[in-house]
């Protein structure tokens, strides 16, 4: 087992890595000198020269990569002229309310998802199976920036049971916190739920048509605990497996989601820094979203190691 | 051992359908057959003849639907086919147990060997966990699995399949059934472990007194183990004799020519003998007797009637229009 | 011993028929026929190459069309669907937002398809380090969610229908080398590709004429669950306002205009969002239904 997580932390850091130049590469092909939009007003050829030296622009461009990866391993993303702040001040600020709304995500769908898949496979052909697979299926097609409209304009604007926009952090105050993120964890957690459920009911299905499966019942176990006690435990190792892999989608989502509830994460940032030409601020933002992807790919990775026997021994 | 003799299990009728997306098929016609308390039945027919269905239905597990099960099964006089889930669950692994062919599949791979046949005692024996555990190392023991007190920690994967199929075996027996179904237990295996799994077998059911029903394609594994055998052929029982007589003098042209393909050892021939064509597929079966198509004795009236079961002579049953005909197969030695 | 000494004759009596290619397609067809939820995304599909198609012919009002006198008015009689902040007909602009919606669908999957089949071939086929650098960039590429990539792509390129269509099929190049690889990995090994390497055909036209028809399936399957991703995305690109300019009718900007409306005219965002809801939904079940057609262990 040791091996295979050796492995994969081995692969993860070489897709970092490549993960990386892309990034800066990316940022390099941005039309117009950066060194011009970022001086605006304040632009003359001293200036440009002044600051292309102090930003290492004269550098090759592999050495200006490396620089960057020096400065970005320790804290430093670069700074942000329009709001006088470092960039990595903003990327903190940032992530801590996109990380909320990633587990309030997390929860509710998985919540949602898991009981219905199970019972949609446990009574398959149904109308218990065909509808909360129906759900699922809307659950996953509708847009989820609409669907946070939609929510909005139902529960707060019309039964004003939640508020329409806002965000505040659950640790600093839990009831605040936990009511602001209700409507935008549903509206991202129905998504990520219509995934998962598929995904549960078929995996719990073809656990049920294995061998094992008879056997145990020809031992004479009863039907619920073949199925929550020696079905469950198999097949929910793909579904773990699927949650890793659906994270970086989750995370797309959660862009749109933040715009529409107006929530200052990391979504909203890198948008708005689109629009003020705050490339810095776009650069670090993007690379700290994908590591955040492969970081999770790798937990959910090593903790299939764990579940998985046949790679624990 | 000498052991009363009493009906243990009586199967009725037994008919087994299954909703395709090209209609009901049957793949089990109205068989019937009794297993007696100690005895070891043979099941005999080609892949796809109905036997393992036929032994799945004896404790129910069969999906149903797109399965059917009509008929009855009386196992010490309870009709199996209309017991309600808790009272079959009673039965399954305590007094009727079963062993499948694929033994490492048969086993779940998340839970350890220890574990599962920790569970198939605990379910039926209301006894502690701590003295439950120490049977089950005897019992890995008495099956021949070395070391069975760190082995049993193990998880499925780390055993090899003769190993695999002896702990399905220790799971089996457990519960001292009275019946055990062997569902080709040895096809998966090595022919080297084949020997030592049948024996395991044969002795483990004569020291327990426990009946077998062994299911095979393999004449070779039938004629080593069972006393008496039940040829089954495209859903339907053809012929129903004791061992001896199967091997002698069978009187079905299907068991004849099962029994003709058998190499010899003592015989010198220069090509193997087979029955030519194919079992038909359950959306084919031919009118009157199944096996007539391939059979050399065949003519019109076997086209027409489906033979029934007829008794030959004493425990003798043959499904034939033309028994006491020679057929150019080969002779009764 | 009697015994007749003519070879016995073996009489399969169920022997593969090799099938017309036209009744395969024919089986096919009937399978897929059986599966609702696939017909009636087949319907959704139609109907969307329909109104993209005649978009000038249907749609009633010229979309771009402002009018201020008859803004934000609920559905009527002269505006089917009703108008936006601009006096804008409702129905028109959601009919020229199909046709902007297929045509950023396709165009951004076929580019994708293209170029990730190409890659995934080339990299299969020949393996070595040219496998490993392609796979190693395409694992890179797949670690973006496709959101992120695409309005990183959009910071890049700038606005524009063009450079949408592009950035939108970028993100999904990595998943159509992965899966065709793998596909090319299998049939690399078959004999028949052995033969024809014996045989002196050239390494080009191997790939081509004899392992790209059999690894075409499953690809084409993927496609067509991916347009319906790729919309979404178009759709999330428009909303954050990242995707072609106003005053283009597409959905996702108009489901963000409405949003400052969505008290007094709920319509507006209504109206598109359904639209796209729709289409997602039936162009799921149409992928779905083409994935079961041709490997029905999956979903029975």
């Amino acid at each position: 087992m040791y091996g295979f997580i050796l492995r994969r932390i081995g692969q993860s850091v070489v897709v970092l890595g490549i993960v990386s130049i892309l990034v800066f590469s990316m940022m390099r092909w941005i039309p117009g000198d950066p060194i011009v939009i970022m001086l605006g007003d304040e632009y003359s050829p001293e200036a440009h020269q002044r600051l292309r030296t102090e930003l290492g622009l004269d550098k090759p461009l592999v050495v200006q990569y490396l620089i960057w990866i020096r400065n970005v391993l320790s804290g430093d993303f670069g700074y942000s002229y329009i709001n006088h702040t470092p960039v990595s001040t903003l990327l903190y600020d940032a992530f801590l309310p996109t990380l909320s709304l990633v587990i309030g995500t997390l929860i509710v769908g998985i919540l949602i998802a898991l009981p219905s898949g199970v019972l949609a496979a446990v009574k398959r052909d149904s109308p218990l199976d065909y509808g909360s697979m129906g759900f699922a299926i809307v659950g996953y097609s509708m847009p989820s920036f609409w669907k946070g409209i939609l929510l909005i304009w139902l529960f707060a604007v019309t039964l004003r049971w939640f508020p329409t926009m806002g965000y505040v952090h659950p640790w600093e105050n839990l009831g605040e916190g936990l009511w602001r993120l209700a409507l935008p964890s549903i509206t991202l957690g129905t998504f990520f739920a219509g995934l998962v459920a598929r995904i549960t009911r078929s995996s719990l299905l073809e656990v049920l048509q294995q061998d094992y499966i008879k056997a145990a019942t020809a031992k004479g176990v009863r039907r619920l605990p073949i199925v929550y006690k020696h079905a469950l435990r198999n097949a929910l190792i793909p579904v773990v497996t699927v949650i890793g892999l659906q994270f970086g989608t989750l995370l797309g989502g959660a862009v749109l989601t933040e715009t529409v509830f107006n929530i200052p994460g990391m979504g909203r940032l890198t948008v708005m820094a689109i629009f003020n030409r705050e490339y810095q601020v776009v650069q670090g933002a993007v690379l700290v979203g994908v590591v955040f992807v492969i970081v999770v790919n790798l937990m959910v990775d090593i903790a299939y190691a764990f579940l998985n026997p046949k790679i624990r021994y | 051992m000498q052991l009363p003799r009493e009906t243990l299990l009586e199967v009725k009728n037994l008919c087994i359908d299954f909703r395709t997306e090209a209609g009901e098929v049957r793949a089990v016609d109205n068989i019937s057959f009794t297993i007696q308390r100690g005895e070891i039945v043979g099941l005999v027919g080609e892949s796809g003849a109905g036997k393992s269905l036929t032994s799945e239905a004896i404790l129910r597990l069969i999906p149903c639907p797109p399965g059917r099960l009509s008929g009855t099964i009386l196992y010490k006089g309870m009709d199996i086919l209309t017991l309600k889930e808790s009272q079959l669950a009673k039965i399954r692994g305590k007094e009727i147990a079963m062993v499948f062919q694929n033994p490492i599949s048969s086993l779940n791979p998340v839970f350890r060997i220890g574990a599962q046949l920790l569970e198939a005692m605990a379910l039926h024996v209301p006894e502690k966990k701590a003295a439950l555990q120490e049977k089950v190392v005897a019992m890995l023991q008495r099956v021949g699995i070395p070391a069975a007190r760190t082995r049993m920690h193990d998880y499925p994967h780390q055993f090899s399949g003769g190993m695999s199929q002896r702990a399905m075996i220790a799971m089996g027996i457990s519960c001292t059934p009275s019946l055990l179904i062997a569902d080709e237990p040895t096809t998966a295996l090595d022919v080297t472990i084949q020997a030592q799994i049948l024996a395991l077998i044969r002795h483990l059911a004569s020291e327990m007194g426990t009946a077998v029903l062994l299911v095979s394609h393999d004449l070779g594994i039938i004629s080593q183990m069972c006393n008496r055998v039940l040829v089954m052929y495209a859903g339907k029982i053809v012929e129903e004799a004791a061992m001896a007589t199967i091997f002698h003098a069978p009187a079905h042209p299907y068991t004849r020519g099962l029994m003709a393909s058998l190499p010899q050892i003592e015989q010198q021939s220069e090509r193997l003998e087979s029955i030519p064509g194919m079992m038909p597929g359950l959306h084919d079966i031919p009118s009157g007797c199944r096996f007539h198509p391939r059979c050399t004795l065949g003519d019109d009236a076997c086209a027409q009637d489906e033979p029934q079961l007829r008794q030959l002579g004493e425990q003798h049953w043959v499904a034939c229009h033309k028994t006491n005909a020679k057929c150019e197969m080969r002779n009764a030695e | 011993m009697a015994r007749s000494t003519d070879i016995p004759e073996i009489v399969p009596t169920q022997v593969a028929q090799p099938v017309a290619r036209w009744e395969n397609t024919r089986l096919l067809w009937r399978r897929f026929q059986h599966n609702r939820g696939a017909m009636f995304g087949l319907g959704i599909f139609v109907l969307m190459v329909v109104t993209a198609t005649l978009a000038p012919l249907l749609a009633p009002y010229d979309p771009l069309e402002q009018n201020y006198l008859e803004a934000m008015q609920g559905p009527s009689a002269k505006h089917w669907l009703g108008t936006d902040s601009f006096g804008r007909d409702m129905l028109s602009r959601i009919i020229y937002g199909a046709r902007i919606a297929l045509i950023v669908g396709v165009l951004a999957v076929g580019l994708a398809m293209v170029v990730g089949v190409t890659l995934g071939l080339i990299s299969g086929y020949y393996g070595g380090i040219i496998d490993t650098i392609i796979m190693r960039i395409m694992d890179g590429l797949f670690a973006f969610p496709i959101l992120i990539l695409a309005i990183a792509l959009m910071a890049i390129l700038g606005l524009g229908l063009r450079n949408v269509i592009l950035a939108v099929a970028v993100g999904y190049i990595a998943p159509f080398a992965r899966v065709t690889r793998g596909d090319v990995l299998a049939a690399k090994e078959e004999t028949y590709i052995e033969a024809a390497r014996l045989t002196g055909v050239s390494n080009v036209a191997i790939i081509f004429r004899h392992i790209l028809p059999n690894v075409l399936a499953p690809i084409i399957v993927q496609g067509a669950l991916r347009v319906s991703a790729a919309i979404i995305t178009e759709a999330g690109l428009s909303f954050l306002g990242l995707g072609p300019p106003p005053p283009t009718p597409v959905w996702g900007s108009m489901i963000s205009e409405g949003r400052n409306f969505l008290v007094i005219a709920p319509h507006i965002s209504t109206y598109p969002g359904l639209a796209l809801m729709l289409t997602v939904i039936g162009l799921n079940l149409f992928g779905d239904g083409l994935r079961d057609t041709f490997d029905p262990r999956l979903r029975k």
